[in-house]
C-alpha cells in the first residue's frame, strides 16, 4: 500500500481524517487543560497563604 | 490492614500524592496502546467489503461511545457512594468524571455523524439510538452546570449525585435501542449474545483502543481529581505548603 493509497482511504479521507482529527483535539485538550488548571491553582494557593502571613 | 488502606485512600492528602504517582502508570499504557490500536486499525485491518474504508471510524466512534455510558455509570455509582457515605473522595470522582464523559459523548455523536454522512446519507437522524445518546450529552451538561451553579461544594455534590442517579435510566435504553426500535444505526457486533460477529482482524484494533481510552479515562479522571482535591482544601496546612514548595 503506498502512502496516497493510505492518505486517500478509498475515497473516504475527508470523512475518516475529519473523524480522527476531532477525536485528536479533543482528547489532548482534556489532557492539557487539568494540567495547566493545577499549575494556576498551585501558584494561586501559594501567593494568597504569603498575603494571609503578611496580613497575620 | 485492607480497612486501613481504604481509610488512607480516602483521605485527600494521601490521594493526592498516590494519584500523582500512578499518572505515567496510566499514561504510558495508554499511549502505546493508542499507537498499536491506530496501526491496527488504520494500516493492518481491510476494508469493509460494504463499507470501504470509511468504517475506519469504528475505532474512535465505539470505544468513545462505549466510554460515554460507562463513565456515566462510574459517574452516578461513585455519587452514590458519596451520598450514601459521605466519602469526599468518592464526591470527588463523580464530579471528574461529568467533564470528560460529556467529552466521550460529544465525539460518539460527531463521528458517528461523519459516518453517517457517506454510509447513510444523512448527518443525522431523530432515531432511538442517536436521540438517547444525544440526552446523554445533556444529561453530562446538566450535570457539570448544576455542580457550578452551588457554592457550596458538598452539598452541589450531593445534589449532582441525585440527578446523575435519575439519568442511569437512560443507559439501558441507548444501550437496547437498536433492538427495540428500527433505526438506521447497525445492531451490536461485539457485546451481544454469542460469538462476536466482527471479523478478528477488525476486532483487534477495536478492543486496543477501547483499552486505551479507559485509561485515558482513568488518567484524566486522576488529573481532574487532584485539581479538586487542591480546589477543596486549599486552606488546609498541607495544600499551603505543598503549593508553597512548588
Amino acid at each position: 500500500m503506498s502512502l496516497n493509497e493510505f492518505l486517500n482511504m478509498g475515497g473516504y479521507a475527508f470523512y475518516v481524517w475529519t473523524s480522527y482529527g476531532i477525536a485528536l483535539i479533543v482528547l489532548l485538550a482534556n489532557i492539557l487543560l487539568p494540567a495547566r488548571q493545577r499549575r494556576k491553582l498551585l501558584t494561586d494557593i501559594a501567593r494568597s497563604a504569603r498575603r494571609a502571613r503578611r496580613n497575620a | 490492614m485492607f480497612n486501613n488502606f481504604f481509610h488512607k485512600m480516602a483521605s485527600p492528602k494521601y490521594f493526592y500524592r498516590i494519584s500523582g504517582k500512578l499518572i505515567p502508570w496510566f499514561a504510558v499504557p495508554c499511549l502505546l496502546l493508542t499507537l498499536a490500536g491506530l496501526y491496527y486499525g488504520l494500516v493492518e485491518a481491510p476494508a469493509d467489503y460494504q463499507q470501504g474504508d470509511s468504517y475506519r471510524i469504528m475505532f474512535i466512534h465505539v470505544p468513545a461511545a462505549w466510554m460515554s455510558m460507562f463513565v456515566y455509570v462510574v459517574m452516578a455509582g461513585a455519587g452514590a457512594i458519596g451520598l450514601i457515605w459521605r466519602i469526599k473522595l468518592a464526591e470527588i470522582v463523580s464530579i471528574s468524571s461529568a467533564t470528560v464523559g460529556a467529552w466521550f459523548t460529544f465525539l460518539a455523536l460527531v463521528t458517528g455523524s461523519i459516518w453517517g454522512k457517506p454510509m447513510w446519507g444523512t448527518w443525522w437522524v431523530w432515531d432511538a439510538r442517536l436521540t438517547s445518546e444525544l440526552i446523554l450529552l445533556f444529561l453530562y451538561l446538566g450535570v457539570i452546570a448544576l455542580y457550578s451553579a452551588i457554592d457550596d461544594k458538598r452539598t452541589a455534590a450531593r445534589a449532582v449525585a441525585i440527578l446523575a442517579i435519575v439519568g442511569v435510566v437512560n443507559i439501558p435504553i441507548i444501550h437496547f435501542s437498536v433492538e427495540w426500535w428500527n433505526t438506521l444505526h447497525q445492531g451490536s457486533t461485539v457485546t451481544k449474545l454469542g460469538a462476536p460477529s466482527i471479523d478478528i482482524s477488525m476486532l483487534i484494533p477495536l478492543l486496543l483502543m477501547a483499552v486505551a481510552f479507559k485509561l485515558y479515562y482513568a488518567l484524566v479522571v486522576l488529573m481532574r481529581a487532584r485539581c479538586e482535591v487542591l480546589e477543596r482544601e486549599r486552606n488546609t496546612q498541607w495544600v499551603r505548603e505543598l503549593a508553597e514548595t512548588k
